[in-house]
């Protein structure tokens, strides 16, 4: 095929790339937007196989054989509770192969421009980066046991420090003598420690700014390779993953209120002015599902603020089946979702959605802190930092500034917790404490089936 | 946001010309970089956090894009280190794009119902 025609049809794909995205603005649109992505991607595969330059079709068979059988166990096996894992896996994979592309043909030409020098060291730096911190970023999500032996490395922004000057030695280098494959690999030897030092000291609340910068690298280094190969496609697709990915990190943070340095190279961690557990948790007020049932039975409107607990509960099911309870019995139920409920931007929202939960009911923040005063009921299942009133009101506790959602603010908010033990920020929380506050001690599934039981019986 | 989407478009019809001549490719690429990025912050800042999961997962699928270069690299005539590395970089780019697509559809299809 034409080597025009071949860029025309590219055209088509990255402008099908950007209203497959303009689909997921609403999700009745959503499905075919994400149809029209897969599409787009489609024609860019299938024009690609007439060009000139693929010669042989016995390996390429063999490799979308391979990765679309993987591609697709993973997609129909992975349960909505491993979505983050799922997603950063991916987006180490995404990088990979954008790296070891710009490698193979940095290996076939020997006179690279300058241009293309700068394009190549830039993709097998961000490349490698994602690969490296999204498989130690899937390694926490996913919790395996020896991630809890592995320690941060110590002075970590010194290690990421000398790394990075390092890798961008070599780039300098590399752009330098672009004749040398060596310093290519260099870069990417050192950018896979790189992305280790750079991940391994970031945890648990921190998890969804990481993973949407990963998402973000991985767009970038596909970008990067678009540059190398002078292929549009590359550059438009790449960038607008690139976008997306920051947009969301930038949203991630100012859900914490904290900047990306903070996030990337800060700690976090009790001050010197907080309380400690046993001066704020005076007065815990411990219920039991029966007498919560009773509560509900005189209230108006409920509002249910779920956080990773419920995951981890699995009790997405339960909390369905007592909304519905609820309503059916004239209740107003709504839910508040914060944004950085659960392990990943907009986790919360696909739990609730995978139970059958209207998305509807779904409010953010913002939209359900305005209706908090005339709320009856507050039930809290399994979050914690994302209602510490601290956030608000104490300027010397490590998440002031925070947003967070006003459960205190309800006449009753119910706390469906194990035990009083801190969250991710390692702080004790003065809502279980409040007044109007009671804590149900248990697991989150069998306490809200407990409430259902109690209801129906009473 | 439509001015941003025909100056694109534009662009990147013109690339091709431009990016063969060579010296001024750097400048075109780059203006076609600078652009979608403007044109990915319009469409993707009005996205629901309902929907950021699936735009996740949706997005990486779309990072995968870089198959289009591993297809290259895979389909050389010689077998080499260099086919050798696009043999692989296929795999995994096409793990990431049929798994992200399928997840996508998969996740999206629960936010339908009751519409």
């Amino acid at each position: 095929m034409n080597r025009t025609w071949i860029d025309l049809a590219y055209l088509v794909a990255a402008v099908l790339f950007i209203f497959g995205l303009k689909g997921l603005t609403r999700p009745r649109t959503a499905v075919r937007g994400n149809l029209t992505g897969a599409c787009a991607m489609l024609l860019a595969v299938i024009v690609t196989l007439f060009d000139q330059q693929v010669l042989t079709f016995g390996t390429i068979l063999t490799g979308i054989v391979i990765g679309g059988a993987i591609g697709a166990l993973f997609a129909t096996r992975v349960k909505m509770e491993q979505m983050p894992e799922m997603v950063a896996l991916f987006n180490g994979f995404g990088g990979v192969a954008s790296t070891l592309v710009a490698g193979a043909e940095f290996l076939r030409t020997d006179d690279a421009t300058t241009d293309v020098a700068i394009a190549t060291a830039a993709s097998g730096l961000i490349g490698t980066v994602t690969l490296s911190g999204s498989l130690v970023a899937f390694a926490k999500l996913a919790e395996f046991k020896f991630m809890k032996k592995v320690k941060p490395l110590p002075m970590s922004n010194i290690v990421n420090g000398v790394l990075g000057l390092v890798a961008l030695l070599l780039c300098g280098l590399l752009v330098a003598n672009p004749a040398t494959d060596t310093y290519y690999w260099l870069i990417v030897l050192v950018a896979l420690g790189l992305g280790y030092s750079l991940t391994i000291a970031i945890g648990g609340a921190d998890m969804p700014v990481v993973i949407a910068l990963l998402n973000s690298y991985s767009g970038l280094a596909a970008a990067a390779t678009g540059f190398v190969l002078q292929n549009n496609v590359l550059i438009i697709s790449g960038s607008l993953v690139g976008a997306s990915g920051i947009i969301l990190t930038m949203i991630m943070c100012d859900a914490m209120n904290r900047s990306l340095p903070a996030v990337l190279f800060g700690t976090l961690g009790p001050s010197a002015d907080t309380k400690s557990a046993d001066e704020v948790y005076t007065n815990v007020k411990s219920t039991s599902a029966e007498e919560v049932a009773m509560l509900l039975d005189v209230a108006r409107r409920v509002v249910i603020v779920p956080g990773y607990g419920m995951a981890v509960a699995q009790a997405q099911h339960s909390v369905r089946d007592l909304a519905n309870l609820l309503m059916e019995r004239g209740m107003e139920v709504e839910f508040g979702i914060h944004p950085v409920a659960g392990r990943m931007p907009g986790h919360m929202n696909v739990l609730l959605a995978e139970a059958d939960i209207p998305y509807d009911l779904l409010k953010e923040m913002d939209d359900i802190n305005s209706t908090m005063e005339q709320t009856d009921v507050c039930i809290v299942i399994g979050a914690n930092d994302t209602v510490n009133p601290d956030a608000r009101t104490n300027p010397n506790s490590p998440i002031a500034g925070m947003p967070i959602i006003n459960v205190d603010k309800a006449r009753t908010s119910v706390v469906i917790k194990r035990s009083l033990s801190p969250g991710f920020a390692g702080i004790p929380n003065p809502l279980f404490s409040a007044d109007n506050a009671l804590m149900l001690f248990g697991d989150g599934k069998d306490a809200v089936t407990d409430i259902i039981t109690a209801i129906k019986e009473g | 946001m439509p001015i941003h989407l025909t100056l694109l478009l534009a662009e990147t019809a013109d690339a091709p010309a431009v990016a063969s001549t060579g010296a001024g490719s750097l400048i075109a690429a780059l203006t076609i970089f600078v652009l979608a990025v403007i044109v990915g912050v319009e469409v993707i800042t009005k996205i629901p956090p309902t929907l950021h999961t699936p735009l996740m997962s949706g997005s990486n699928a779309i990072s995968g894009i870089t198959v289009v270069g591993a297809l290259l690299a895979a389909g050389a005539e010689h077998f080499d280190f260099a086919k050798f590395l696009g043999l692989m970089a296929v795999i995994l780019a096409t793990v990431n794009v049929v798994g992200g697509f399928m997840v996508t559809h998969r996740m999206l299809g629960k936010f339908q119902r009751r519409d």
